[in-house]
């Protein structure tokens, strides 16, 4: 079985959703036979030795994207190189915005249907199932593709352990973007980033969020001061990101990011199916939340029924005098 | 432009404030009263304000939903949109992402088409998210996704586009497809004005065949669901009321972790 894997950059390294997708590749490629390819929308150079070690043969990679969006240019580039006779029997995709947008467009490019938001692949035989929670994660669902390949499927962050392999940095070949006529419409002019300090949401091995509990913005500032204090990483539910409190960056869940940290410090957070589903693989998770019959302690392992205005200021302050 | 004609793809969802349950072929029920998804409130509202500063044209509506459920359309009609396409039939049951962008492209193209086709980045209840770059795909357009800021000015949209760490400026030629995220606009609500008036706004009611839309439903998807399990359940925790020492436990917990 041929497999590739969609594979992304940020800061001159492969993204971590990247190296999850490619390490499973490598194990299924393994067991059924076959090679894993990496497909990369941009200049590779850079990241081919981690694509290699971490179980690509080949990489395709497009060239800069000269500002276009990756959706309709790297979908084009990828249908390019399959019409050229090289077609996968899988192709795997980070759930991310341009994971999502890629495969949106080549679906229709290939007329073949996508399977979104999961959390495991099995082969069996000639059978590709994969694996999607919904209800919150209280459900899983496996579904079986049927019909012809390629088969199109995205995975949420953190579904698999990332894995060096120790191979050979991957050969790179063009595969250039071809002419897109009004699709290729779109053009990014100029990148906003957010300046953020201490460990990444995604990576921390703490995570401590906010929620609409916290009843006013300015009250953020005691989330921030106790993931600083533990070392760990801010965050927050939608709520309060919608509401213009924190940036989306924040977000943690269903449609923000999938966090596992060791420990998880749930304030004033209800624990919606969509917020959970961000952060029930954490290890320890820690509520606070005023209403006991508030559906986060259904998962919490530490569950304090209280006002945060009250629990908070004086576990920091117990932290603090810890020095 | 002085005229400036929206379509706002809007999705009619079970209320998801019911536990969601799926039927015996498990797919999600959605055979009782269904509403507008309040993701798709923030596109009906966005593309009334880009109305509004055109300074002219419309807003339509399509929606493919079974049993040829229309609440959730007068939802929005009641906002000000001004009529609205529908696409029932039964041999849409079980559809996947692909063919329902196949079927609302058609009710577009059926619909004389629009300067600016707007979608929610993704649904409440199947929430792919895929729909709105398919569609693009689809009509052969260009697309930004993760819209929040929307702007147009001769012909051109501007919009800022969240990623995952801030966010883009982009600029595309129109005619375009965006997706909307939540909290963009504050969405109105409708009057009662707007509510009497909904009533008597048209909807023109279609089927797939009428589109010329063939391999839908379940038998078109690709895919077949091959098993439904519950997850692993977390072991329940200790649950304490904060009797003023409350945090004292949460740092014992966290030395025990060796965290601290
Ligand atoms: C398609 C879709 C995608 C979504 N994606 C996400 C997502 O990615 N992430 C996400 O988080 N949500 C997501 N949501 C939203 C989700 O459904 C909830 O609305 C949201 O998580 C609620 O946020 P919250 O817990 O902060 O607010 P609420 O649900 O309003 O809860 C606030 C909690 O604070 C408690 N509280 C109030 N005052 C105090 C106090 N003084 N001290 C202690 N506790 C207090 C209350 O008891 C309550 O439990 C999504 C929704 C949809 C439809
Ligand atoms: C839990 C669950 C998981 C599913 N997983 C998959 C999957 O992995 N792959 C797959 O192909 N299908 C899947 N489906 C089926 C899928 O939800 C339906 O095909 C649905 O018709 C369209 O997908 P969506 O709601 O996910 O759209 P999204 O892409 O999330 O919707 C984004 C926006 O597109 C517009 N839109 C979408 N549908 C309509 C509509 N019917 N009428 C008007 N506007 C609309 C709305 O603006 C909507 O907010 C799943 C369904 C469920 C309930």
């Amino acid at each position: 079985m041929n497999i590739w894997v969609f594979s992304q950059e940020a800061s001159g390294a492969p993204t971590t959703a990247t190296l999850e997708l490619l390490t499973k590749a490598r194990t299924l490629a393994a067991s059924v036979g076959g090679n894993v390819t990496a497909f990369v929308g941009g200049d590779a150079s850079a990241i081919a030795g981690s694509l290699g070690e971490h179980g690509a043969a080949k990489v395709y990679a497009t060239g800069d994207l000269g500002g276009k969006l990756p959706g309709a240019a790297v979908s084009a580039a990828m249908k390019a190189v399959i019409d050229g006779g090289d077609t996968p029997d899988l192709i795997m995709f980070p759930q991310t915005t341009e994971g999502r947008d890629i495969m949106s467009r080549l679906s229709v490019k290939l007329d073949r249907t996508v399977l979104t938001n999961n959390v495991d692949i099995t082969v069996d035989g000639g059978a590709v199932s994969v694996t999607t929670p919904i209800f919150g994660g209280n459900v899983l669902v496996s579904t079986a593709f049927s019909g012809a390949g390629p088969f199109l499927a995205a995975f949420r962050p953190k579904s698999f352990v990332a894995e060096s392999a120790g191979g050979a940095a991957a050969a790179i070949t063009a595969a250039p973007v071809p002419e897109l006529g009004a699709t290729g419409a779109a053009q990014v002019t100029a990148v906003h980033v957010e300046a953020t300090s201490g460990p990444k949401l995604d990576e921390a091995a703490i995570v401590v969020s906010g929620g609409r509990g916290l009843g006013e913005a300015a009250k953020y500032e005691m989330v921030e001061a106790l993931a600083k204090l533990l070392n760990g990483a801010p965050g927050a539910s939608r709520a309060i990101v919608d509401a213009g409190w924190v940036p989306y960056s924040y977000q943690v869940g269903q449609t923000g990011k999938v966090v596992k940290p060791g420990v998880y410090i749930a304030c004033g957070i209800s624990g919606a199916t969509q917020h959970m589903v961000g952060m029930k693989g954490s290890k320890n998770i820690i509520a606070i939340n005023k209403d006991k019959e508030a559906p986060i302690f259904g998962i919490a392992d530490l569950g304090i029924v209280g006002d945060v205005h009250k629990v908070l200021p004086k576990l920091i302050e117990a932290l603090q005098s810890r020095g | 432009m002085a005229n400036m004609n929206v379509i706002v793809c809007v999705k009619q969802i079970p209320d998801p404030a019911t536990p969601g349950a799926l039927g015996s072929d498990n797919t999600l029920k959605r055979d009782g009263k269904l509403i507008l998804d309040e993701s798709d409130s923030y596109g009906v509202e966005m593309a009334l304000q880009l109305v509004d500063a055109a300074g002219g044209g419309e807003v339509s509506l399509v929606s493919m939903a079974p049993n040829g459920e229309v609440s959730g359309m007068r939802t929005a009609l009641a906002m000000g949109a001004a009529k609205g396409t529908l696409v029932s039939d039964p041999a849409l049951q079980g559809s996947d992402a692909l063919t329902t962008a196949k079927v609302l492209g058609a009710a577009i193209q059926k619909m004389g088409g629009a300067d600016l086709i707007i979608a929610a980045t993704e649904s409440s209840d199947g929430y792919t998210g895929t729909v709105p770059e398919q569609l693009a795909e689809v009509l052969g357009l260009p697309s930004v996704t993760f819209a929040k800021k929307v702007t147009i000015a001769g012909g051109t949209l501007e919009a800022h586009r969240q990623t995952e760490d801030g966010y883009d400026e982009v600029t595309c030629a129109l005619p375009a497809v965006i997706s909307v995220t939540a909290g963009v606009v504050e969405p109105r609500y409708p009057s009662f004005k707007g509510i009497m008036a909904a009533k008597g706004k048209p909807i023109d009611t279609v089927t797939a065949a009428d589109l010329g839309v063939i391999s839908v439903g379940w038998a078109g998807a690709g895919q077949s669901i091959v098993s439904v399990t519950q997850a692993e359940a977390r072991a329940a925790g200790e649950i304490i009321e904060d009797d003023g020492e409350g945090f004292a436990k949460i740092v014992a917990y966290l030395e025990n972790l060796k965290v601290i």
